[in-house]
């Protein structure tokens, strides 16, 4: 096998900082930057408690990002299982505390940061699916065989973030990895197949539900059915998106957020509060933001040379906006309420590692397009 | 190499569907908000002022009621609350017991003040107690340091300076009732009064003043942030009364040697009213502290009904005090002349019926004026039966029995003046002659408040006006006097000067029925009628056995009547006495009467015109709260 297009030298530390992709990391700043104006604002004008701890995190995950992108991506490669069976066993370790312990706990407390294992397994899942889908042909692919153990690798994560229980994070994986079964080749009859199952299962997964979560579910279906219970949140999100208008009230105006209707302003409810100060304006500029971010991580992908960073950087770009989607319509009232964060935005130590990690595999991927991960 | 080929194929075409599907999906939230921000904006924006903002609405002070000369008779109390806030200290139940060492706090109190921090959200004041001595106020205040949380308040309270005396006349304040909410947000605002009776009920929204307003911006659990607007409270308008408090005063605690007894002592000409009570009476502050059940049943069940104003909605017969409405009718029917004498032998006999004259033996040989001096019942028997009823109603109606006057207090009466068609109306029936017998001396059907007594009294003494009782004057007219006057009755003043001879002669002759309440001072002198009112028929029994009335059971004997004028040659003041069960005119009523005209005429309060509101009397009165409030 000879590649005719392969660079043969290795790069140094300086080349690979300067093919980094400053593009992204500027994208990423300045949605970070939206951030710390919306934690400023949730503060009533002030940079503590929120912004100033949420800037010095991100200037601590921007670089563990840019260490992660200038690792080679062959040694990711290679690290992707040991990874995956780390982060089981880390949710294990959590599920195990949480029943020693005090009660439903979602992390690990490691003293300067709360790690929660659920964020960092849904980049480690997409690693692993990529890494098993990089040597399979469409052939391997249309056998059901050969699906088993990627349908394991994403079921065995999933079921233990279930018993946490957080169907939210449960389903941005399954999401994820489906996905990632897709660009790999899978047959359109898997998906078809697949929702009739979703839509069969929906009565059975109902009566598994947890109260709180049924209580989710039908509010979404009608908020008004209890405003002032658990309607009350998306009730009063929807007034402060619908009062900010065409320009929004202005920094620091934000009356819904200021008086405390809105609930969990600084962390789930985040997106609000910036379109209530910045109205249609800003949040569609923010929108744009993320939707640059995407696109970035499709170029990447396309981009690459061999499939494990082509599904790589690609399951990277959509586990980032399954983050995304999922917040922006909860808190826009399109879907029930999940409790999930608005990457980079919200306050919040995990999940903006997990992204960040995230960009650095994506930029991994790219200053090491040429690189032979294998064989 | 193909197969490669063709996997990188299938991988980039996916690889846009995937990317499509994120710019489609952005795109149905920036659709989304687009539809939340811009199409239903206007919607959303409503919805946060309202969550942001709360109105509050602003008590106004309830303008107070002043008699005639400006002395307050209903007043706004000022009335120290002490209050705690939960979120102020850090021990409530430390704070509430260093208060009782302080000043004197009941145990409930205390129980009842913990019980409902734990309910409220912390920055909601909770009461600890109302109606605090100034004393209590300055030692408060002196140790507030140790007391963290607590918080002193002023508050408003209706007070009655005069109480009992005015209970009636006033009436009094009392929490909103759920059917009397209406649009004026005041009604609901917690702690409100409005007025439940008399010149309170009747004025109430002239009283109320106008409600201020204060936007506040809210936070989430209603505490307050700041003050967007405010619209100050316009406070009730002020009401001056005709009423003499001093001889209100005077009045109700003449009265109050009686078991049940009411007054009215008004102007002659001009229809003041000056004074007017009703025996028993309450105390109106009881219901602005808080009235307690017992309280309530025990002035419930009272069987003189201290609730009624009987001054105004107390009904009797007349009984002799008609008897000049009769001599009037007859004289100036021509019926008889005022020197036609009727032999009175002690009774009258129409048909098998026979009626009997008060006095046992008879009154001999009785003109006109005799027939009033003397209280000759024959007389006015025979004059009836010639004259009908329905003449005597005319003159009734004339004199202004039977009817209301639009009276300020709306429990007026109306009283009754029966005549043909009524009883044909009322029973269907033809109306008999020994009926215009009875009419003739006050009995029967015929009812007349002591109000009624009063005015007709002053259209009998005053040269023939029909004068109408008012109360209140200022800015605010009930009943205003005419421009010109009161109209003049179509009266011939020489008939009226034989009534007036007679009733002079009641008080101020040897064989008058009042002579025993004569006033012998010539210039106080006064005239009036007595009268006595049956409540039960005599039976023949009694009347041969000679039962005196005192001896039968209260609810059984008499009503004591009696109404006068002074000075008795130029009448200026007028009044009406009906003593409940007080068993003669002369014996209860006419000490009274005497009593009062006596005061009146001493006071004099026609003299001084009715006091005029102005703002100036407001300003300062604000001005001395805000000192003592210092």
């Amino acid at each position: 096998m000879s590649s005719s297009i392969s660079l043969q030298h290795e790069q140094s530390i300086f080349e690979r900082l300067a093919n980094l992709n400053w593009l992204l990391f500027l994208l990423i700043t300045g949605i970070a930057c939206v951030g710390f104006a919306a934690l400023y604002s949730a503060a009533g004008g002030s940079l503590s408690p929120w912004a100033s701890r949420q800037m010095a995190r991100f200037g601590v995950a921007a670089f563990g990002m840019i260490i992660i992108a200038i690792i080679d991506i062959k040694w990711w490669y290679r690290l992707t299982w040991p990874l995956f069976f780390l982060g089981l066993f880390l949710l294990l370790v959590v599920e195990i505390m949480g029943h020693v312990g005090m009660g439903a706990q979602r992390w690990i407390d490691l003293g300067f940061i709360k790690l929660q294992p659920s964020e960092l397994m849904k980049i480690v899942v997409v690693m692993a699916l990529a890494r098993y889908f990089h040597t399979a042909t469409l052939e391997d692919m249309r056998r059901i065989t050969f699906l088993v153990i990627p349908v394991m690798v994403i079921m065995a994560p999933v079921g233990l973030v279930l018993l946490q229980p957080d169907l939210g994070t449960s389903l941005m994986i399954i999401m994820a990895g489906a996905a990632m079964f897709f660009m790999a080749g899978a047959s359109i009859w898997l998906y078809i197949g697949g929702a009739i199952a979703v839509a069969g299962m929906i009565p059975i997964a109902w009566h598994f539900m947890r109260d709180y979560q049924k209580q989710r579910v039908l509010t979404f279906l009608d908020p008004e059915r209890d405003p002032l219970g658990a309607g009350y949140h998306i009730t009063q999100s929807k007034i402060a998106l619908g009062s900010g208008g065409l320009e929004g009230k202005g920094f620091l105006e934000g009356t819904q957020s200021r008086l405390n209707f809105l609930p969990e302003k600084q962390t789930d409810f985040i997106f609000t509060l910036w379109a209530e100060e910045f109205g249609l304006i800003g949040g569609v500029l923010l929108l744009s933001l993320f939707g640059l971010v995407f696109l970035y991580g499709l170029w990447i992908s396309v981009r690459g040379r061999q499939n494990y960073m082509r599904y790589l950087a690609l399951g990277l770009s959509v586990n980032f906006s399954l983050y995304v989607f999922i917040n922006i319509a909860m808190v826009m009232g399109l879907i029930p309420v999940v409790g999930a964060p608005l990457p980079l935005i919200s306050y919040g130590g995990t999940s903006m590692l997990a992204v960040m990690i995230g960009f650095g595999l994506m930029m991994s991927c790219s200053i090491h397009q040429y690189t032979k991960v294998s064989r | 190499m193909k197969k490669q080929q063709d996997q990188v194929k299938v991988f980039t075409r996916r690889a846009f569907v995937i990317g499509g599907l994120q710019c489609a999906i952005l795109g149905v939230l920036g659709g989304r908000l687009a539809w939340l921000q811009v199409a239903q904006g206007s919607r959303y924006k409503t919805l946060s002022e309202k969550n942001r903002i709360n109105l509050k609405v602003i008590a106004p002070e309830r303008g107070q009621i002043v008699d005639r000369f400006g002395v307050p008779l209903a007043v706004n109390a000022q009335n120290f609350r002490a209050l705690i806030i939960p979120e102020q200290t850090d021990d409530i139940e430390k704070s509430l017991r260093t208060l009782q060492d302080t000043i004197e706090i009941s145990e409930e109190d205390i129980q009842r003040v913990l019980k409902q921090a734990k309910k409220t959200a912390r920055f909601v004041p909770i009461e600890i107690r109302d109606d605090l001595e100034w004393e209590d106020v300055a030692k408060v205040e002196v140790n507030l340091p140790d007391l963290p949380g607590l918080n002193i308040d002023v508050g408003e309270r209706r007070s009655y300076p005069y109480g009992e005396a005015t209970a009636h006349l006033i009436g009094y304040v009392a929490a909103v009732d759920k059917s009397e909410v209406g649009k004026d947000p005041l009604l609901s605002l917690p702690g409100f009064k409005i007025g439940k009776t008399g010149i309170e009920k009747r004025f109430d929204l002239d009283m109320r003043g106008q409600a201020g307003r204060a936007e506040v911006e809210v936070n989430v659990v209603g505490r307050e942030v700041r003050e967007l607007r405010k619209k100050e409270s316009r406070h009730g308008k002020r009401v001056v009364l005709t009423i003499d408090g001093e001889l209100q005063r005077f009045t109700q605690s003449r009265l109050a040697e009686q078991k049940s007894a009411s007054a009215v002592i008004m102007d002659a000409h001009s229809g003041e009213v000056y004074a007017m009570a009703s025996h028993p009476a309450f105390d109106p502050n009881i219901f602005t502290s808080g009235i307690t059940a017992a309280q309530m049943l025990e002035l419930d069940s009272n069987p003189a009904k201290p609730f009624v104003n009987k001054a105004v909605s107390g009904q009797y017969p007349p009984a002799s005090t008609f008897k000049m409405i009769t001599l009037l009718a007859g004289l100036s029917n021509r019926t008889f002349s005022s020197r036609h004498t009727v032999f009175c032998k002690g009774h009258f006999d129409l048909g098998r019926d026979r009626f009997h004259c008060w006095k046992r033996g008879g009154h001999g040989w009785v003109d006109a004026r005799k027939a009033i001096q003397v209280s000759c019942d024959c007389y006015f028997y025979e004059l009836a039966l010639e004259l009908g009823i329905d003449s005597i109603a005319e003159y009734a109606h004339m004199l202004g029995l039977g009817e209301k006057y639009g009276f300020e207090l709306a429990e007026e009466r109306a009283g009754l003046v029966p005549d043909r068609n009524w009883k044909l109306g009322q029973f269907g029936e033809k109306w008999q002659p020994g009926e215009s017998v009875v009419a003739a001396i006050g009995q029967g059907y015929l009812q007349a408040t002591p109000l009624q007594l009063a005015v007709m009294t002053s259209r009998l003494v005053n040269g023939g006006y029909a004068v109408k009782p008012w109360i209140t004057g200022g800015d605010i007219w009930g009943n205003k006097p005419p421009e010109g006057g009161w109209p003049k009755l179509n009266l011939n003043s020489a008939h009226m000067k034989v009534v007036k001879d007679g009733m002079d002669r009641v008080v101020n002759t040897k064989n008058g029925t009042a002579v025993g309440s004569r006033i012998v001072e010539d210039e106080f002198a006064f005239g009036g009628k007595t009268g006595t009112g049956q409540v039960q028929r005599i039976t023949m029994q009694q009347r041969m056995a000679g039962i005196k009335n005192e001896e039968l059971k209260w609810k059984s004997r008499h009503h004591a009547l009696f109404v006068g004028y002074a000075p008795m040659h130029k009448p200026k003041y007028v009044c009406s006495v009906v003593v409940e069960h007080g068993i003669g005119g002369s014996r209860t009523a006419a000490p009274i009467a005497r009593d009062l005209l006596l005061e009146v005429q001493k006071r004099d309060p026609a003299k001084t015109p009715l006091h005029e509101p102005n703002d100036q009397v407001v300003q300062n009165k604000d001005k001395q709260k805000e000192q003592t409030a210092l």
